[in-house]
Formats: C-alpha cells, structure tokens, sequence
C-alpha cells in the first residue's frame, strides 16, 4: 500500500508550488502578509497548523492548507473552533513538532485557555493575531486593540507570552521565522501581534534573512517512553510549596527573556525634543509624519517597540533626558501607553492620540498634532 | 492512593495498564487525562503522559497522534470532560476518524469538584446541583454521548462495559485491549465507555454503588457494543489512499 506514513493524515494531490510573483532581478517575492506569514513559518520548520477560519487572516490558514502538504510530516487540520486549534497545539508541540495557529482577536479570545496552559506546561508554539476592531464581534478592519491581552496575558495565571509585532511585510517574514527559535530556545509561546492592514497589504520580501539558533535538546517530548523514563507533562501542580517554586521558576526564565530578546527601532532619535512611540502600522504612519516634520525643521523622531513583552522600557527611560514629550500613538483607545508611562517614572510628559475601531489615521493627521504640541510646548526652542 | 474506595477509575487504570503491559506498548504509549479524577492516572501508569485542560483532551490527542500516527494515544475522560466541556473536542475528533481512544469512564456526576450534576446525570438522581433529582424539564434528559459518536463515520469501534463484578472487569479489559488494537491498525476512532461507580459522590457504600449501576444505569445506558465496524473494514490508510 503506498500510503503516506502519516497515518490518519487525509489523502492529498501535491501541487505544484505556490505561485509568487518572483522578481527577476532579486530573490524578492510579492506576496500578501497573511501568505508571508506561512512561508516564513514552513520555511522555519513549523510543519503544523491547526486553525479556525475568521476575518481578517483567513489567508494565512489558506495558504497553509496547501502549502503543509509539500512538507514532509506536514500536518493541516481546519480545527472545529479556536479553543480546539490551540489544544491541537499544544498536543503536536508536546509530541515536539514546530506548531502555529492564527486567528484575529475574537478567535484569540478563545486561544487564551490554550496559552496559560501552553505557558504553564512551558512548551513552544507560535500563535499569530492579526487584530481587528472590538470589542466584541467588532468589525474586521485592522486594530491594536488587543495590546493589554497580548502583552498582559488574557489567560489565567502569571505568565507572560513574547510579543513581537512587525510594521513591515518583511519584518512579518522576518519575525515569524525568528517567533520559531524564541519558543523553542525558552519553551514558551509567542505571539506575533500584527493587524488587518499588515494582513492584506502586498510587498516585496525575502526569506534569506533567517539564520536558525541552536536550540537546546527537547527534553520533554513525549513519544513513548522508549530507552528512557517515562515523562508527565502537566501544570497541575497540587502542593503549594511546589506550585510557587514552579512560578519563580518561570519568572527567571522572563528575566532572561527580558534580557535578551527587547527589540526596538529608533528613528531619527539623536536630537529629538518630541518622541513618537508606535508600534506595527500605527508605527508606519507615524514614520511618514515624522519625516515631514523633519522636513520642516521640528527635532522629532520614532520609538517604535518590536518586542511589546519584553517592552523596551530601557531605551524610553534613556530618551527622557533629552527628549521632552514622548507622543504615544496607537490604533486604540491607549493601551501602550500604560508601558510608556511605567517606562518613563514621570521623567517626562506623556501625550497620547488613538482611534479605535478599525479607523486608520492618516500621517497628515499625526503630523497635525506633533507641530501643535511642538510648538504649544515650545519644543524649537 | 488518590481515588476513594469502590471508585471505578483505580480498576479501569489497572486495566490499562495490564493491557498496554499485554500488548508491549508501554514505550510506544501516551495518554491524555484531563481534568476530573481521571487526570489523577498519571500517578499511576509509567507511560508517557500529558494533562489536558477541562474538556481538550481530544484536541490534544489529535495533535499528538497526528504528529506520531504510530504511537499508542488514548485519552482517560469523565462524563463532564467529555460530554459537556469537551463535546466539540470530542465529536469532531470522533467525526475525523481520529485514530486513537477515548476511555470514557460514566459515573453520571462531576466526582473531582464534589459530586455536581453531569450531562450523563440520571433522570431523577440527586445531585448536589440537582438536589431535587434531575428532571428532564428544567435539566433536560441524560445525553447518551457514545450512541451519538457511533453514528459518525469516522467512529469504528464503541462498546459500553461496567467493571460490577469480575466477568464485567474482564469484559471491560477485553475492550480496552481490542480499541487499542483497533487503534494500532489504524481504522478510526475508538472509544470505550465505562459505567463506573463513584461511591463518594453517589452516597453509597461501594457494593450498593455496583448494584445501582446494574439497576439503574444500565437502564439508561445499556451495555454492549454500540459499533462495530472493524471487521474487514479498511484501514484509514487504504480508506485515504483512494
Ligand atoms: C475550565 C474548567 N472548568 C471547571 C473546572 C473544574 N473541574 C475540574 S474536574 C471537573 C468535573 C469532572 O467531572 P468528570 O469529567 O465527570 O470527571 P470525574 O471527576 O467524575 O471523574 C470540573 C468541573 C476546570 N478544571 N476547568
Ligand atoms: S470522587 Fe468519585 S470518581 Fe473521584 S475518586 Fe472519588 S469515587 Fe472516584
């Protein structure tokens, strides 16, 4: 019988690799967000996907569905709600594949059990959110609403998931890849926080960027106790002394997060009066209004955080010595804010300007409001 | 010991264990339990095995048998995990033909959290949620979980067993092996339901337990097997290689 090893695996016709628009000159590649994504993923090793389709990033499973059957051992299953796509993955992580699941913010909801239990087991996975208006069924156009539940942790517990939120089709590329290694190097899930815009928007990309890191043993698998003892995994952790060991056991383990994996761009920060600080889309609007600023003569330049957990409070508590305003933007009612303000310990003053609800500001309007404050706060002085 | 005297779940463990000991497979084997006095097993079987949240524990085992299709999964459910949290898991999992197995152990009350009224609760029996008997009015009737998986397809092999006396313990253990070798040849979803008592919750002495399960239970859920389709049905393999 010349069936495919994977035994319950359904039967599938290979097809021919999918189709980019490649460029002739360069090894770059026009591709949608949500397909970067899965490209980036395969190509990191990821041969599971487990998902529940929704608005805006059905793309992604799409893409995937096809894609996962070039893949040796490569494994799709359109799960039958989120709650069970992040149970899928917690058991194919535990059987020590590399996993991914996505959905945007309503489906992430339901992901939130999946990843205290993800956190509190310590297993790797990577969970993509591409948000969307709320709350509630809220709408399908690109938000940053979810800021607090990424970064804060909408499950129970004290856990902490890493966030990584690109502003680029080629960081999405990028980062993805990455998201691979950073959960399988400290067996922890992360999270990459894009939004609708991210999603659908087409740019050009590589994939050569990614040089994998050696990642230590996988000592937890469970495959069957062949050659070895037999191994529980679990986070049901009964006696108290042992529970509270386990959770300063897992706060080392985010210091050294914390440690080594904060990112962040700084954008014409070396004399900047007025700071925006920006993450993801609302970071690549605010670069266009910066710009222009410095066009006419304002000393104005970009924060913008790549890891929102760890968040780069360092570099924000560094800038305040110089910089009098930190202009904090985002596509929600002010969520990141909070961090910039616990960075900065009231060394310097705080604005925020959001839209929320899948409303996308324009760089003319952000630039409005950076030249009133410079000029009301007389930062050209 | 973690279960209570007369409990079914320390004999169905046992039988587990004898069986996987029988078949060979305990460096092959993984088993999923769930929340529930069954997630209390992993003190017991010397297997590899991983927790699953309240009512996930066929998601995870589709996650991990999908990635080690030739690996022994199975998970060890209560009537709470399986047929109220987990009945989306566990249908569908079911329904895609999911090869491993679902010991489904039906003592029709919540036993971990203190004795609550189950999906599986019988009409009229009291509970600490029903405290008046439950009543197919306000409660609705008990869902007979494992007749609704045998109409799927992807369910091959289902057979509803107690553990009330020896020949019901062997009869048990004889499903239990041939699920898991059902399993192995890799036809479908199999499931075996168990009937056991849960003399702390129900308020009755251990034996009085086993003779209220013969007396009422099985009126309710009759013992036999529900499905079975095995016997020179296709393995998932040929059945996909089409
Ligand atoms: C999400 C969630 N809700 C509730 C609980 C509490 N809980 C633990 S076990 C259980 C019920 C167990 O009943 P059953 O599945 O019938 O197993 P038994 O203990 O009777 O063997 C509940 C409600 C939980 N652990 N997780
Ligand atoms: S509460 Fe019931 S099911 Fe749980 S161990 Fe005790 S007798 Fe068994």
């Amino acid at each position: 019988m010349n069936a495919p090893d994977a035994a319950c695996a359904p039967s599938y016709v290979p097809r021919p690799p999918s189709r980019y628009i490649v460029s002739q000159k360069s090894n770059l590649k026009l591709m949608r967000g949500n397909t970067v994504v899965g490209e980036a993923a395969v190509r990191a090793g990821c041969t599971c996907y487990f998902g529940y389709p929704i608005t805006p990033q059905n793309q992604l499973p799409e893409y995937m569905s096809r894609r996962l059957t070039e893949v040796e051992g490569g494994i799709f299953i359109q799960s039958e709600s989120e709650l069970s796509a992040i149970n899928m993955v917690l058991g194919a992580s535990v059987a020590g594949a590399r996993v991914m699941t996505s959905s945007s913010s309503p489906g992430i909801s339901l992901k939130q059990e999946g990843i205290s239990f993800l956190c509190g087991c310590e297993l790797p996975a990577v969970i993509v959110n591409m948000v969307r208006g709320g709350p509630g069924l809220g709408n399908i156009s690109p938000a940053q609403s979810d800021y607090f539940q990424a970064t804060r942790g909408g499950g129970h517990g004290d856990y902490r998931v890493v966030v990584l939120a690109p502003a680029s089709c080629q960081e999405v590329a990028d980062l993805t890849m990455e998201a691979f290694d950073i959960a399988d190097y400290y067996r922890n899930p992360v999270l990459i926080l894009a939004d609708g815009m991210l999603g659908q928007m087409m740019e050009p990309v590589t994939f050569e960027n990614y040089s994998p890191r050696e990642i230590p043993e996988k000592d937890y698998i469970l495959d069957g106790a062949k050659n070895r003892p037999s191994r529980i995994n679990r986070s049901l952790i009964l006696n108290p002394q042992m529970m509270e060991e386990h959770n300063w056991k897992l706060v080392r383990k985010y210091k050294t997060i914390e440690r080594n994996e904060t990112r962040y761009e700084e954008f014409m920060m070396d004399d900047a009066k007025l700071a925006v600080v920006a993450y993801g889309t609302a970071a690549r609007i605010a670069k266009g209004a910066v710009k222009r600023a410095r066009s006419d003569g304002m000393r104005v330049g970009l924060i913008r955080p790549i890891s929102l957990w760890p968040f780069p409070s360092d570099i924000i508590r560094k800038r305040a010595s110089k910089t009098d305003l930190f202009f904090v933007f985002e596509m929600s009612t002010g969520q990141m804010v909070d961090d910039v303000r616990l960075a900065l310990e009231g060394r310097s003053e705080v604005y925020f300007h959001g839209r929320p609800g899948g409303i996308i500001s324009t760089p003319v309007e952000v630039l409005r409001i950076i030249s009133r404050q410079y000029y009301q706060k007389e930062l050209g002085k | 010991m973690h279960y209570c005297p007369g409990c079914g779940h320390s004999i169905v463990t046992k039988l587990i264990a004898e069986v996987i000991e029988e078949m060979n497979m305990a460096d092959r084997t993984v088993c999923i339990p769930p929340a529930g006095c069954a997630v209390l097993t992993y003190n017991y079987l010397d297997v590899d095995t991983s927790e699953a949240a309240h009512g996930r524990a066929c998601a995870v085992a589709t996650g991990i048998k999908r990635v080690l299709p030739d690996r022994l999964v199975f998970t060890y459910q209560g009537d709470g995990d399986m047929a109220a949290i987990g009945t989306a898991e566990t249908i569908h999992a079911a329904n895609r033909g999911e090869c491993f197995t679902t010991i489904f152990m039906n003592n029709a009350v919540y036993g971990m959290t203190g004795g609550q009224m189950a999906p599986t609760t019988l009409v009229g029996q009291k509970t600490t949620t029903s405290p008046f008997g439950r009543s197919v009015q306000k409660e609705g009737s008990p869902i007979p979980i494992s007749e609704m998986i045998a109409i799927l397809n992807g369910a091959v092999y289902i057979e509803r067993t107690t553990v009330t006396s020896v020949a019901a313990v062997r009869n048990t253990k004889r499903a239990i092996k041939k699920a898991f070798t059902v399993q192995m040849d890799k036809l479908g979803f199999t499931l075996v339901e168990v009937l056991s008592p849960c003399p702390t919750n129900w308020k009755m002495t251990p034996l009085k337990a086993c003779t209220w399960i013969e007396e009422e239970m099985t009126g309710t859920y009759p013992l036999g097997v529900l499905k079975d389709e095995t016997a020179g049905a296709p393995g998932r393999e040929a059945a996909n290689a089409d």
